[in-house]
Protein backbone atom coordinates (compact mmCIF):
# COMPACT_ATOMS: atom_id res chain seq x y z
CA UNK A 1 0.00 0.00 0.00
CA UNK A 2 0.94 3.39 -0.72
CA UNK A 3 1.68 6.04 1.82
CA UNK A 4 1.24 9.71 1.50
CA UNK A 5 3.92 12.05 3.70
CA UNK A 6 3.28 15.46 3.59
CA UNK A 7 5.85 17.28 5.01
CA UNK A 8 4.40 20.60 6.69
CA UNK A 9 5.70 23.37 9.57
CA UNK A 10 3.15 26.19 9.23
CA UNK A 11 6.17 28.49 9.18
CA UNK A 12 8.32 29.69 6.21
CA UNK A 13 11.87 28.85 5.63
CA UNK A 14 12.19 26.22 8.44
CA UNK A 15 13.82 23.57 6.19
CA UNK A 16 10.52 21.45 4.72
CA UNK A 17 12.19 21.52 1.18
CA UNK A 18 15.63 20.22 2.29
CA UNK A 19 13.92 17.15 4.68
CA UNK A 20 11.56 16.36 1.00
CA UNK A 21 14.54 15.70 -0.89
CA UNK A 22 16.65 14.36 1.84
CA UNK A 23 13.42 11.83 3.17
CA UNK A 24 12.52 10.96 -0.51
CA UNK A 25 16.15 10.37 -2.00
CA UNK A 26 16.83 8.28 1.88
CA UNK A 27 13.51 6.18 1.06
CA UNK A 28 13.95 5.45 -2.83
CA UNK A 29 18.08 4.72 -1.62
CA UNK A 30 16.22 2.11 0.96
CA UNK A 31 14.55 0.32 -2.29
CA UNK A 32 11.21 2.03 -2.00
CA UNK A 33 9.75 3.58 -5.19
CA UNK A 34 9.68 7.27 -4.40
CA UNK A 35 7.71 10.28 -6.02
CA UNK A 36 8.61 13.46 -4.45
CA UNK A 37 5.72 16.10 -5.45
CA UNK A 38 6.40 20.46 -4.72
CA UNK A 39 3.26 22.01 -3.70
CA UNK A 40 4.85 25.31 -3.65
CA UNK A 41 3.26 26.94 -6.92
CA UNK A 42 4.42 30.04 -7.98
CA UNK A 43 7.69 29.84 -6.00
CA UNK A 44 9.23 26.33 -7.17
CA UNK A 45 12.06 24.83 -5.05
CA UNK A 46 12.39 21.70 -4.82
CA UNK A 47 13.56 21.56 -8.55
CA UNK A 48 16.55 23.57 -7.77
CA UNK A 49 17.67 21.56 -4.28
CA UNK A 50 16.90 18.08 -6.34
CA UNK A 51 19.23 19.48 -9.23
CA UNK A 52 16.76 18.71 -11.78
CA UNK A 53 15.93 22.28 -12.93
CA UNK A 54 16.94 22.18 -16.42
CA UNK A 55 14.99 19.28 -17.06
CA UNK A 56 11.75 20.50 -16.23
CA UNK A 57 9.26 20.58 -19.30
CA UNK A 58 5.55 19.83 -17.88
CA UNK A 59 4.45 20.49 -14.46
CA UNK A 60 2.21 19.59 -11.43
CA UNK A 61 -0.70 22.21 -12.79
CA UNK A 62 -0.36 20.94 -16.11
CA UNK A 63 -0.86 17.28 -15.23
CA UNK A 64 -3.59 18.81 -12.92
CA UNK A 65 -5.26 20.59 -16.34
CA UNK A 66 -4.59 17.49 -18.15
CA UNK A 67 -2.59 19.35 -20.62
CA UNK A 68 0.10 16.69 -19.79
CA UNK A 69 -0.17 12.75 -18.43
CA UNK A 70 1.87 12.11 -15.02
CA UNK A 71 4.91 10.19 -16.79
CA UNK A 72 5.20 13.00 -19.31
CA UNK A 73 5.81 15.31 -15.99
CA UNK A 74 7.46 13.24 -13.66
CA UNK A 75 11.35 13.58 -13.98
CA UNK A 76 13.82 10.92 -13.11
CA UNK A 77 16.24 11.26 -10.31
CA UNK A 78 19.81 11.91 -11.90
CA UNK A 79 20.87 9.30 -8.53
CA UNK A 80 18.74 7.07 -8.02
CA UNK A 81 15.98 5.13 -10.62
CA UNK A 82 13.61 4.78 -7.82
CA UNK A 83 12.85 8.32 -7.13
CA UNK A 84 10.97 10.64 -9.62
CA UNK A 85 10.24 14.42 -9.03
CA UNK A 86 7.04 16.17 -10.17
CA UNK A 87 7.78 19.98 -9.73
CA UNK A 88 5.44 22.58 -9.32
CA UNK A 89 4.49 25.60 -12.06
CA UNK A 90 6.54 28.98 -11.41
CA UNK A 91 4.38 30.70 -13.81
CA UNK A 92 1.04 29.90 -12.06
CA UNK A 93 -0.40 30.51 -8.75
CA UNK A 94 -1.51 28.20 -5.75
CA UNK A 95 -5.25 28.73 -7.07
CA UNK A 96 -3.97 26.91 -10.16
CA UNK A 97 -4.68 23.59 -7.80
CA UNK A 98 -7.75 22.40 -6.82
CA UNK A 99 -8.96 19.38 -4.11
CA UNK A 100 -9.92 17.23 -7.03
CA UNK A 101 -7.11 17.64 -8.87
CA UNK A 102 -4.80 17.23 -6.67
CA UNK A 103 -6.88 13.61 -5.52
CA UNK A 104 -6.59 12.95 -8.79
CA UNK A 105 -2.76 12.86 -9.59
CA UNK A 106 -2.11 11.49 -5.84
CA UNK A 107 -4.44 8.51 -6.70
CA UNK A 108 -3.00 8.23 -9.88
CA UNK A 109 0.53 7.79 -8.47
CA UNK A 110 -0.56 5.54 -5.60
CA UNK A 111 -0.82 2.72 -8.35
CA UNK A 112 2.77 3.19 -8.95
CA UNK A 113 4.33 4.39 -5.86
CA UNK A 114 5.27 3.32 -2.36
CA UNK A 115 5.71 6.37 -1.25
CA UNK A 116 4.51 10.14 -2.07
CA UNK A 117 6.32 12.87 -0.38
CA UNK A 118 4.53 16.40 -0.71
CA UNK A 119 6.31 19.62 -0.04
CA UNK A 120 4.18 22.14 1.57
CA UNK A 121 4.87 25.70 1.06
CA UNK A 122 4.63 27.67 3.97
CA UNK A 123 1.79 28.93 5.87
CA UNK A 124 -1.86 27.51 6.49
CA UNK A 125 -3.75 28.85 3.66
CA UNK A 126 -4.73 27.03 0.23
CA UNK A 127 -1.69 25.76 -0.84
CA UNK A 128 -0.09 23.91 2.47
CA UNK A 129 -4.07 22.56 2.97
CA UNK A 130 -3.68 20.67 -0.53
CA UNK A 131 -0.79 19.38 0.65
CA UNK A 132 -1.52 17.20 3.36
CA UNK A 133 -5.12 16.86 2.62
CA UNK A 134 -4.62 13.85 1.38
CA UNK A 135 -1.95 12.97 4.02
CA UNK A 136 -0.94 9.38 5.82
CA UNK A 137 1.51 10.42 7.39
CA UNK A 138 2.78 14.08 8.61
CA UNK A 139 6.47 15.38 9.20
CA UNK A 140 6.06 18.10 10.78
CA UNK A 141 9.18 20.15 10.46
CA UNK A 142 10.38 22.81 13.64
CA UNK A 143 13.10 24.84 14.38
CA UNK A 144 13.68 25.54 18.41
CA UNK A 145 11.99 28.70 18.66
CA UNK A 146 8.79 29.94 19.86
CA UNK A 147 7.43 31.39 16.70
CA UNK A 148 8.11 27.84 14.74
CA UNK A 149 6.71 25.67 17.26
CA UNK A 150 3.60 27.49 17.82
CA UNK A 151 2.99 27.54 14.09
CA UNK A 152 4.07 23.59 14.29
CA UNK A 153 0.99 23.76 16.97
CA UNK A 154 -1.70 24.57 15.08
CA UNK A 155 -0.45 23.29 11.85
CA UNK A 156 -1.44 19.68 14.42
CA UNK A 157 -4.39 21.04 15.02
CA UNK A 158 -5.29 21.49 11.18
CA UNK A 159 -4.10 17.64 10.42
CA UNK A 160 -6.27 16.65 13.10
CA UNK A 161 -9.42 18.24 11.94
CA UNK A 162 -9.38 19.53 8.47
CA UNK A 163 -7.34 16.06 6.44
CA UNK A 164 -9.15 13.96 4.37
CA UNK A 165 -8.84 11.09 7.32
CA UNK A 166 -10.07 13.86 9.66
CA UNK A 167 -13.44 14.49 7.83
CA UNK A 168 -14.36 10.76 7.26
CA UNK A 169 -13.66 9.66 10.96
CA UNK A 170 -10.72 7.79 9.65
CA UNK A 171 -7.50 6.38 11.54
CA UNK A 172 -5.97 10.10 12.10
CA UNK A 173 -2.90 10.93 9.97
CA UNK A 174 0.36 10.04 12.34
CA UNK A 175 2.42 12.45 13.37
CA UNK A 176 6.15 13.31 13.50
CA UNK A 177 8.38 15.92 15.04
CA UNK A 178 11.33 16.49 13.07
CA UNK A 179 13.66 19.07 14.97
CA UNK A 180 15.75 21.08 12.11
CA UNK A 181 18.46 23.75 12.49
CA UNK A 182 19.51 22.02 16.09
CA UNK A 183 22.49 24.40 17.63
CA UNK A 184 23.10 22.07 20.97
CA UNK A 185 25.61 25.10 21.50
CA UNK A 186 22.89 27.81 21.00
CA UNK A 187 20.45 26.22 23.14
CA UNK A 188 23.54 26.02 26.03
CA UNK A 189 23.91 29.78 25.56
CA UNK A 190 19.75 29.91 26.15
CA UNK A 191 19.18 31.41 22.49
CA UNK A 192 17.01 28.40 21.51
CA UNK A 193 14.30 26.22 22.68
CA UNK A 194 15.93 22.59 23.50
CA UNK A 195 14.60 18.85 22.39
CA UNK A 196 12.73 19.03 25.72
CA UNK A 197 11.20 22.49 25.44
CA UNK A 198 10.26 21.42 22.09
CA UNK A 199 8.74 17.97 22.92
CA UNK A 200 6.83 19.27 25.88
CA UNK A 201 4.94 21.99 24.23
CA UNK A 202 4.22 19.73 21.28
CA UNK A 203 4.01 15.90 22.87
CA UNK A 204 4.96 14.88 19.51
CA UNK A 205 6.86 11.71 19.02
CA UNK A 206 9.97 13.03 18.01
CA UNK A 207 11.68 10.86 14.23
CA UNK A 208 14.78 12.82 14.99
CA UNK A 209 17.05 16.10 15.07
CA UNK A 210 18.83 17.73 12.41
CA UNK A 211 21.74 20.28 13.64
CA UNK A 212 22.43 23.58 12.17
CA UNK A 213 25.39 22.02 9.43
CA UNK A 214 26.88 23.73 6.51
CA UNK A 215 26.36 20.57 4.56
CA UNK A 216 22.85 21.56 3.68
CA UNK A 217 23.68 25.25 2.42
CA UNK A 218 26.37 22.90 0.08
CA UNK A 219 24.07 19.87 -0.67
CA UNK A 220 21.49 22.55 -2.15
CA UNK A 221 24.16 24.80 -4.50
CA UNK A 222 25.34 21.39 -5.78
CA UNK A 223 21.94 20.00 -6.67
CA UNK A 224 22.25 17.01 -4.44
CA UNK A 225 19.71 16.25 -1.52
CA UNK A 226 22.12 16.60 1.71
CA UNK A 227 21.60 12.49 2.67
CA UNK A 228 24.02 11.77 -0.29
CA UNK A 229 26.47 13.47 1.66
CA UNK A 230 27.40 10.59 3.73
CA UNK A 231 29.87 12.12 5.85
CA UNK A 232 27.91 14.98 6.94
CA UNK A 233 26.50 15.48 10.12
CA UNK A 234 22.94 16.88 8.74
CA UNK A 235 23.29 13.94 6.16
CA UNK A 236 23.38 11.18 8.98
CA UNK A 237 20.95 12.56 10.72
CA UNK A 238 18.63 12.64 7.63
CA UNK A 239 19.64 8.48 6.77
CA UNK A 240 18.50 7.97 10.47
CA UNK A 241 15.21 9.59 10.68
CA UNK A 242 14.31 7.36 7.34
CA UNK A 243 15.72 4.10 8.77
CA UNK A 244 13.26 5.08 12.05
CA UNK A 245 10.56 5.72 9.86
CA UNK A 246 10.68 2.71 8.17
CA UNK A 247 10.64 0.93 11.57
CA UNK A 248 14.45 0.57 12.39
CA UNK A 249 15.76 1.51 16.29
CA UNK A 250 17.98 3.65 15.86
CA UNK A 251 19.45 6.28 19.02
CA UNK A 252 18.78 9.68 18.46
CA UNK A 253 22.13 12.20 17.76
CA UNK A 254 23.14 15.86 17.59
CA UNK A 255 21.59 16.60 20.47
CA UNK A 256 23.99 16.85 22.59
CA UNK A 257 22.84 17.00 26.19
CA UNK A 258 21.86 12.94 26.20
CA UNK A 259 20.97 12.63 29.84
CA UNK A 260 18.61 15.03 30.34
CA UNK A 261 16.98 14.19 27.27
CA UNK A 262 16.58 10.48 27.79
CA UNK A 263 15.35 11.22 31.63
CA UNK A 264 12.98 13.12 30.11
CA UNK A 265 11.75 10.65 27.05
CA UNK A 266 11.80 7.31 29.15
CA UNK A 267 10.77 8.49 32.84
CA UNK A 268 8.66 11.28 31.27
CA UNK A 269 5.13 11.45 32.12
CA UNK B 1 0.59 7.20 27.41
CA UNK B 2 0.42 3.95 29.14
CA UNK B 3 1.44 3.38 32.79
CA UNK B 4 2.91 0.14 33.40
CA UNK B 5 1.87 -2.01 36.31
CA UNK B 6 3.87 -2.78 39.22
CA UNK B 7 5.53 -5.60 39.22
CA UNK B 8 8.47 -7.10 41.55
CA UNK B 9 9.02 -10.21 40.87
CA UNK B 10 12.14 -12.72 39.80
CA UNK B 11 8.82 -14.53 38.05
CA UNK B 12 8.28 -14.28 34.00
CA UNK B 13 5.16 -12.67 34.21
CA UNK B 14 2.31 -13.69 31.71
CA UNK B 15 0.03 -10.32 31.70
CA UNK B 16 -0.02 -7.19 32.51
CA UNK B 17 -2.57 -4.67 32.85
CA UNK B 18 -1.85 -1.53 31.41
CA UNK B 19 -3.89 1.78 30.84
CA UNK B 20 -4.21 3.50 27.60
CA UNK B 21 -6.63 5.49 25.23
CA UNK B 22 -7.89 4.33 22.16
CA UNK B 23 -10.33 6.91 20.00
CA UNK B 24 -13.83 4.75 19.05
CA UNK B 25 -16.59 6.52 17.18
CA UNK B 26 -19.46 7.22 19.16
CA UNK B 27 -23.15 6.73 17.70
CA UNK B 28 -25.25 9.38 19.16
CA UNK B 29 -28.79 8.46 18.65
CA UNK B 30 -31.89 11.42 18.65
CA UNK B 31 -34.18 9.30 17.21
CA UNK B 32 -35.95 6.02 18.93
CA UNK B 33 -37.43 5.30 15.55
CA UNK B 34 -35.26 1.51 14.57
CA UNK B 35 -36.44 1.86 10.74
CA UNK B 36 -35.14 5.07 10.31
CA UNK B 37 -31.87 4.48 12.29
CA UNK B 38 -30.99 1.03 10.67
CA UNK B 39 -32.02 3.32 7.05
CA UNK B 40 -29.64 5.87 8.25
CA UNK B 41 -26.81 3.93 9.80
CA UNK B 42 -26.95 1.90 6.69
CA UNK B 43 -26.56 4.87 4.29
CA UNK B 44 -23.62 6.24 6.76
CA UNK B 45 -22.27 3.23 6.75
CA UNK B 46 -22.25 2.65 2.63
CA UNK B 47 -20.23 6.15 2.36
CA UNK B 48 -17.02 4.39 3.74
CA UNK B 49 -17.42 0.49 3.62
CA UNK B 50 -14.08 -0.63 4.68
CA UNK B 51 -13.86 1.60 7.23
CA UNK B 52 -16.96 0.60 9.23
CA UNK B 53 -16.67 -2.87 9.09
CA UNK B 54 -16.37 -4.46 12.27
CA UNK B 55 -15.23 -1.43 13.48
CA UNK B 56 -15.92 -0.89 17.62
CA UNK B 57 -18.54 1.23 18.59
CA UNK B 58 -19.70 3.24 21.47
CA UNK B 59 -23.86 3.76 21.63
CA UNK B 60 -24.84 7.09 23.05
CA UNK B 61 -28.46 7.26 24.49
CA UNK B 62 -27.76 10.96 26.29
CA UNK B 63 -30.01 12.87 23.36
CA UNK B 64 -32.78 10.44 23.70
CA UNK B 65 -33.10 9.89 27.02
CA UNK B 66 -32.86 13.86 27.57
CA UNK B 67 -36.48 13.89 25.64
CA UNK B 68 -37.74 11.35 28.00
CA UNK B 69 -37.86 8.30 24.94
CA UNK B 70 -37.04 5.28 25.38
CA UNK B 71 -35.28 2.64 23.10
CA UNK B 72 -34.92 -1.12 23.39
CA UNK B 73 -31.16 -1.73 23.70
CA UNK B 74 -31.51 -5.28 22.91
CA UNK B 75 -33.20 -4.80 19.18
CA UNK B 76 -30.88 -1.44 18.89
CA UNK B 77 -27.51 -3.30 19.66
CA UNK B 78 -29.38 -6.07 17.08
CA UNK B 79 -29.60 -3.39 14.00
CA UNK B 80 -25.99 -1.84 15.02
CA UNK B 81 -24.55 -5.35 14.94
CA UNK B 82 -26.30 -6.67 11.63
CA UNK B 83 -25.08 -3.41 10.15
CA UNK B 84 -21.20 -4.90 11.09
CA UNK B 85 -20.36 -2.96 13.78
CA UNK B 86 -19.35 -3.85 17.02
CA UNK B 87 -20.85 -2.18 19.74
CA UNK B 88 -18.24 -1.90 23.10
CA UNK B 89 -20.02 0.26 25.24
CA UNK B 90 -23.27 2.33 25.62
CA UNK B 91 -23.67 5.64 27.78
CA UNK B 92 -25.89 7.70 28.84
CA UNK B 93 -28.62 5.18 29.11
CA UNK B 94 -30.89 4.96 32.20
CA UNK B 95 -31.04 2.47 34.72
CA UNK B 96 -33.33 0.05 32.40
CA UNK B 97 -31.38 0.49 29.25
CA UNK B 98 -27.95 0.15 31.31
CA UNK B 99 -29.22 -2.55 32.79
CA UNK B 100 -29.84 -4.57 29.23
CA UNK B 101 -26.60 -3.41 27.98
CA UNK B 102 -24.97 -5.46 30.96
CA UNK B 103 -27.10 -8.05 29.82
CA UNK B 104 -25.86 -8.09 26.25
CA UNK B 105 -22.48 -7.74 27.77
CA UNK B 106 -22.01 -4.43 26.54
CA UNK B 107 -19.67 -2.67 28.89
CA UNK B 108 -21.63 0.91 30.72
CA UNK B 109 -19.88 4.24 30.72
CA UNK B 110 -20.77 6.78 32.84
CA UNK B 111 -19.33 9.50 31.63
CA UNK B 112 -22.70 11.76 30.76
CA UNK B 113 -25.91 10.80 32.97
CA UNK B 114 -26.27 8.43 35.28
CA UNK B 115 -22.73 9.42 36.87
CA UNK B 116 -24.00 11.98 39.62
CA UNK B 117 -22.83 9.67 42.39
CA UNK B 118 -19.38 9.42 41.22
CA UNK B 119 -19.46 13.40 40.09
CA UNK B 120 -20.83 14.19 43.49
CA UNK B 121 -18.07 12.13 45.57
CA UNK B 122 -15.43 13.55 43.32
CA UNK B 123 -16.56 17.20 44.62
CA UNK B 124 -16.67 16.49 48.20
CA UNK B 125 -12.96 15.92 47.47
CA UNK B 126 -11.66 19.00 46.00
CA UNK B 127 -14.74 21.63 47.39
CA UNK B 128 -14.67 22.23 50.72
CA UNK B 129 -18.23 23.36 50.70
CA UNK B 130 -20.03 21.32 47.93
CA UNK B 131 -23.09 22.63 46.74
CA UNK B 132 -25.39 19.49 46.58
CA UNK B 133 -27.94 20.54 43.98
CA UNK B 134 -31.43 19.89 44.43
CA UNK B 135 -32.63 18.97 41.36
CA UNK B 136 -29.76 17.10 39.92
CA UNK B 137 -32.23 13.94 39.53
CA UNK B 138 -33.96 15.62 37.18
CA UNK B 139 -31.85 17.59 34.68
CA UNK B 140 -28.52 15.74 32.96
CA UNK B 141 -25.68 17.00 33.31
CA UNK B 142 -23.80 16.51 29.79
CA UNK B 143 -20.12 16.42 29.90
CA UNK B 144 -18.09 16.78 26.70
CA UNK B 145 -14.50 14.62 27.22
CA UNK B 146 -11.82 15.23 24.77
CA UNK B 147 -8.81 12.76 24.85
CA UNK B 148 -6.70 14.56 22.10
CA UNK B 149 -4.43 17.51 22.39
CA UNK B 150 -6.21 20.53 21.68
CA UNK B 151 -3.59 22.93 19.31
CA UNK B 152 -2.98 26.31 18.69
CA UNK B 153 -5.81 27.92 16.94
CA UNK B 154 -8.44 25.35 17.93
CA UNK B 155 -11.19 26.53 19.69
CA UNK B 156 -13.71 23.97 21.97
CA UNK B 157 -17.46 25.06 23.21
CA UNK B 158 -19.05 22.64 25.27
CA UNK B 159 -22.41 22.74 26.50
CA UNK B 160 -22.23 21.48 30.09
CA UNK B 161 -18.82 20.25 31.79
CA UNK B 162 -15.89 19.78 29.86
CA UNK B 163 -13.21 17.32 30.90
CA UNK B 164 -9.88 17.07 28.57
CA UNK B 165 -7.32 14.90 29.33
CA UNK B 166 -4.30 15.66 26.44
CA UNK B 167 -2.93 19.17 27.29
CA UNK B 168 -4.47 22.64 25.75
CA UNK B 169 -2.03 24.63 23.56
CA UNK B 170 -1.16 28.18 23.77
CA UNK B 171 -2.85 29.92 20.69
CA UNK B 172 -6.29 27.55 21.80
CA UNK B 173 -9.38 28.49 23.42
CA UNK B 174 -11.67 25.94 25.64
CA UNK B 175 -15.26 27.39 26.64
CA UNK B 176 -17.80 25.61 28.70
CA UNK B 177 -21.06 26.42 30.35
CA UNK B 178 -20.28 24.40 33.30
CA UNK B 179 -17.09 23.14 34.62
CA UNK B 180 -13.68 23.02 32.79
CA UNK B 181 -11.41 20.32 33.83
CA UNK B 182 -7.73 20.10 32.35
CA UNK B 183 -6.07 16.73 33.35
CA UNK B 184 -2.85 17.81 31.87
CA UNK B 185 -1.17 21.35 31.26
CA UNK B 186 -3.39 24.47 30.47
CA UNK B 187 -1.59 27.07 27.77
CA UNK B 188 -4.39 28.38 26.23
CA UNK B 189 -7.04 30.55 27.11
CA UNK B 190 -9.96 29.02 29.09
CA UNK B 191 -13.22 30.25 29.83
CA UNK B 192 -15.99 28.59 32.34
CA UNK B 193 -19.47 29.67 33.19
CA UNK B 194 -19.93 31.07 29.60
CA UNK B 195 -23.15 31.95 29.84
CA UNK B 196 -22.95 33.33 33.11
CA UNK B 197 -22.49 30.65 35.70
CA UNK B 198 -20.71 31.88 38.59
CA UNK B 199 -20.86 28.51 39.92
CA UNK B 200 -18.39 27.15 37.86
CA UNK B 201 -14.58 26.26 38.45
CA UNK B 202 -11.70 25.50 36.61
CA UNK B 203 -9.15 22.54 37.31
CA UNK B 204 -6.14 22.06 35.82
CA UNK B 205 -3.02 20.09 36.45
CA UNK B 206 -0.41 22.36 35.50
CA UNK B 207 -1.43 26.41 35.23
CA UNK B 208 0.15 28.00 32.49
CA UNK B 209 -2.66 29.45 30.83
CA UNK B 210 -2.88 32.45 28.70
CA UNK B 211 -6.05 34.07 30.47
CA UNK B 212 -8.76 32.29 33.14
CA UNK B 213 -12.38 33.45 33.05
CA UNK B 214 -15.58 32.66 35.04
CA UNK B 215 -18.72 34.09 34.37
CA UNK B 216 -16.72 36.90 32.47
CA UNK B 217 -14.25 37.91 35.32
CA UNK B 218 -11.18 37.06 34.30
CA UNK B 219 -7.73 37.07 34.47
CA UNK B 220 -4.70 37.01 32.00
CA UNK B 221 -1.25 35.65 32.31
CA UNK B 222 0.52 38.52 33.54
CA UNK B 223 -2.01 38.61 35.91
CA UNK B 224 -1.03 34.73 37.64
CA UNK B 225 0.86 34.66 40.54
CA UNK B 226 3.83 33.06 40.69
CA UNK B 227 2.63 30.62 43.82
CA UNK B 228 0.09 29.54 41.26
CA UNK B 229 1.58 28.59 38.39
CA UNK B 230 2.77 25.98 36.71
CA UNK B 231 0.83 23.70 39.80
CA UNK B 232 -2.35 21.95 39.69
CA UNK B 233 -4.72 24.49 40.70
CA UNK B 234 -9.08 24.96 40.71
CA UNK B 235 -9.86 28.48 40.22
CA UNK B 236 -13.09 29.68 41.41
CA UNK B 237 -15.51 33.10 41.67
CA UNK B 238 -15.71 34.37 45.11
CA UNK B 239 -17.67 37.58 45.41
CA UNK B 240 -16.72 37.96 41.68
CA UNK B 241 -12.97 37.90 42.49
CA UNK B 242 -11.53 35.09 40.94
CA UNK B 243 -9.49 32.26 43.50
CA UNK B 244 -7.05 29.88 42.81
CA UNK B 245 -6.19 27.95 45.15
CA UNK B 246 -3.58 24.67 44.51
CA UNK B 247 -5.81 21.93 43.98
CA UNK B 248 -4.28 19.92 47.23
CA UNK B 249 -5.33 21.41 50.29
CA UNK B 250 -3.10 22.28 52.87
CA UNK B 251 -4.62 23.73 56.06
N1 LIG C 1 19.86 21.79 8.95
C1 LIG C 1 20.12 22.95 8.33
N2 LIG C 1 21.30 23.60 8.54
C2 LIG C 1 21.57 24.77 7.93
N3 LIG C 1 20.74 25.38 7.07
C3 LIG C 1 19.55 24.80 6.81
C4 LIG C 1 19.19 23.56 7.42
N4 LIG C 1 17.95 23.22 6.97
C5 LIG C 1 17.57 24.19 6.11
N5 LIG C 1 18.53 25.15 6.01
C6 LIG C 1 18.49 26.36 5.19
O1 LIG C 1 17.32 27.09 5.51
C7 LIG C 1 16.79 27.70 4.36
C8 LIG C 1 15.33 27.26 4.20
O2 LIG C 1 15.29 25.87 3.93
P1 LIG C 1 14.12 25.23 3.06
O3 LIG C 1 14.00 25.89 1.74
O4 LIG C 1 14.30 23.76 3.08
O5 LIG C 1 12.90 25.64 3.97
P2 LIG C 1 11.34 25.57 3.62
O6 LIG C 1 10.67 25.28 4.90
O7 LIG C 1 11.09 24.67 2.49
O8 LIG C 1 11.06 27.07 3.17
P3 LIG C 1 9.70 27.62 2.50
O9 LIG C 1 8.74 27.78 3.62
O10 LIG C 1 10.12 28.93 1.92
O11 LIG C 1 9.27 26.61 1.49
C9 LIG C 1 17.64 27.27 3.21
O12 LIG C 1 18.53 28.30 2.92
C10 LIG C 1 18.37 26.05 3.71
O13 LIG C 1 19.63 25.90 3.12
MG1 LIG D 1 10.01 25.00 0.62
Amino acid sequence: MARIIVVTSGKGGVGKTTTSAAIAMGLAKKGHKTAVIDFDVGLRNLDLIMGCERRVVYDFVNVINQEATLNQALIRDKNCNLLYILPASQTRDKDALSLEGVGRVLDELKKDFKYIVCDSPAGIEKGAHLAMYFADDAFVVTNPEVSSVRDSDRMLGILASKSRRAELSEEPIKEYLLLTRYSPDRVKLGEMLSVDDVQEILSLHLLGVIPESKSVLNASNSGTPVILDEKSDAGQAYADIVARYLGENRPHRFIDDKKGFFRNFFGGK
Amino acid sequence: MSIDSQKKTNMQSALEFKSSTFSVPVLVLSSVDLILIEQQLQEKINLAPEFFRNSPVVLDLQEINKHGYDIDVTALTDIIRKAGLLPIGMRGGNIQQNKQALELLIPVYSIHSGSELAENKKQKKITPAPKQKADSDTSVITTTLITQPIRSGQRIYAEGDLVILAQVSAGSEIMAEGNIHVYNTLRGRAMAGVRGNTEARIFCFDLQAELISIAGNYKVSEDLDETVRNKPVQIYLQEQALIIKDIVQHN
